[in-house]
């Protein structure tokens, strides 16, 4: 594998398991467990309810388009290879929200509701990052 | 507590720019100087008289800019009793106009001065700082996502979704500024511009085009805020702030809770219901216009139209010069200058227009304006409605 230039998320205390999590190929989220309600991205307190009873579980990785935008020129220079490509708000099934990618898609077939379904791909030993393409089923 | 006729803005300035860069190199500090002094030349005042600083910005970060309220004060020669550096984006002004108010209602102090600078044009290669994606970053940039424009382009995505918003909504609203910039000596883009060069200039991130993004320039401005007192010995009369309020739906993206709908719901709501006007008293409109689309969802989000009717509302050129609702008149973000955080400048042609110093482009018998601030990835909103006697 070549080297990987674009820029790579800071691991820390909110977010080591998440992403040793998509290394393992899981796509792993928190739910409180007094509000029963999803969360991403991870944190110690619930924002829905501020309990501190929070567990890891792991999504279907399946969801659907919020919203998305495709960058006709790369926002970081190390992207220009890539260019157009599509950034997206997705809704995961559990119904929390995360930016990642559509990949294996021609950018212009993308849609907002489009179902979509987790992919992963390794960027670095320590970090793979979750992306999504078309839903196949 | 209301803040209603708690303060009023006695001075404003700004600083010119020329192809959207400050005049012979000035630096960051020297700009906010000059606009303060200009602003408290307006008023009759100096800056002896100053004993609240407010201040936003993002010049010099990593570096003193990262204080930046101690480092104007120190810069200026001042001593303020009271400092506020409230960063909520580009609203960060109108809720310095809150906070400013409030402090002057508490007692706290007698004379604020709220300031903004940016050289972000013409800044040197040293100040752009790139760091490594952390805290919420590290779920949104390494997907090469491009802040704050991705917020926004996905924002009218979902509102031609649910609503069916057409580019040549959008491109409406960026023909409408311009004519009011062509009004403006001191606007940055004066050429005609028509829907079809909207709709024919390249699109950046899909759905928005090149002519729905702001400028980037440089800037300079600063408001002078007085208690009721104060305000009978100065030189220009008092523009009152008669309503407030401020509000988030979010910070990052990735957390906007409805694509369609900003605080401005919140933080409009209040205002009006402080300042105990409607939404047909108002006489003319500053939106913050980062993009054509943040007016858009500020109007419904205001309540001037219903959710889903904005690009109705600004159809057939509604907010030109000329239509029945003045908007943006000093040419916006999108035609005037846009120096990194615009909310200064919609309170500055806010009171100018207020006071009827706007030459060709003034609103005839303008007694009530509305400035609507919106900062970071559509994320805060601050409002303030301001009135004459």
């Amino acid at each position: 594998m070549s080297e990987y230039k674009k820029p790579l998320p800071t691991v820390d205390g909110d977010s080591r398991v998440y992403w040793e999590g998509c290394r393992q190929h899981k796509l792993l989220i928190q739910q409180c467990e007094d509000c029963q309600k999803h969360i991403f991205y991870p944190r110690n307190l619930c924002p829905h309810c501020h309990s501190d009873r929070i567990k890891w579980v792991e999504s279907s990785g399946k969801g659907k388009v919020y919203s998305y935008t495709i960058n006709r020129r790369p926002a970081f220079p190390s992207f220009a290879e890539e260019t157009p490509y599509v950034v997206a708000l997705i809704e995961l099934e559990e119904g929390v929200r995360m930016i990642s990618n559509i990949i294996n898609v021609d950018v212009d077939q993308v849609k907002i509701d489009m179902p979509v379904e987790v992919v992963f791909e390794k960027a670095t030993e320590e970090i793979t990052l979750p992306k999504f393409q078309p839903a196949r089923s | 507590m209301s803040i209603r006729k708690a303060a009023a803005i006695v001075g404003v300035g700004d600083v010119e720019t020329e192809k959207g860069r400050v005049p012979n190199g000035m630096s960051v500090l020297q700009v906010q100087a000059l606009a303060a002094k200009r602003a408290l030349d307006d008023a009759g005042l100096t800056f002896d008289d100053v004993d609240g600083l407010f201040t936003a910005g993002f010049w010099g970060m990593p570096g003193d800019g990262q204080f930046n309220v101690l480092a104007l004060a120190e810069y200026l020669g001042i001593q303020p009793k009271y400092m506020d550096s409230t960063q909520i984006g580009g609203s960060s002004f109108e809720a310095h106009v809150g906070h400013a108010a409030a402090a002057i209602k508490a007692g706290l102090i007698d004379v604020a001065l709220i300031v903004y600078g940016s050289t972000q044009k013409t800044r040197l290669p040293s100040e752009f700082v790139v760091v490594p994606p952390a805290h919420m970053s590290q779920y949104e940039i390494p997907y090469g996502i491009s802040l704050p424009m991705a917020g926004y382009a996905m924002a009218a995505h979902r509102h031609m979704h649910e609503y069916g918003l057409k580019s040549e909504h959008l491109a409406e609203i960026a023909v409408a500024t311009r004519k009011w910039a062509q009004l403006n000596p001191a606007a940055t883009m004066r050429d005609p511009l028509t829907i079809e060069d909207v709709l024919n200039s390249p699109v950046i991130l899909d759905p928005l085009h090149l002519y729905d993004c702001c400028l980037v320039t440089d800037g300079g401005g600063a408001v002078v805020l007085v208690s009721p007192e104060r305000a009978k010995n100065c030189k220009k009369k008092p523009i009152w702030v008669l309503g407030y309020g401020e509000s988030l739906s979010h910070y990052t993206v990735q957390q906007f809770p409805d694509m369609t709908m900003t605080s401005a719901a919140i933080s409009g709501k209040a205002a009006f219901e402080m300042a105990g006007v409607t939404h047909d008293d108002i006489d003319v409109v500053e939106i913050y216009d980062s993009f054509t689309i943040t007016v858009l969802l500020t109007l419904e989000s205001l309540g001037f139209c219903k959710r889903g009717e904005g690009g109705d509302f600004v159809s057939n050129q509604r907010t030109a010069p000329g239509g029945d609702f003045p908007l943006n008149t000093n040419g916006g973000g999108l035609s005037y200058g846009h120096p990194g955080m615009y909310g200064m400048f919609l309170l500055i042609e806010a009171v100018r227009q207020l006071r009827g110093e706007c030459g060709e482009r003034q609103v005839k018998d303008a007694e009530l304006a509305l400035a609507a601030g919106t900062g970071c990835y559509l994320s805060s909103t601050s409002v303030v409605i301001l009135g004459r006697d």
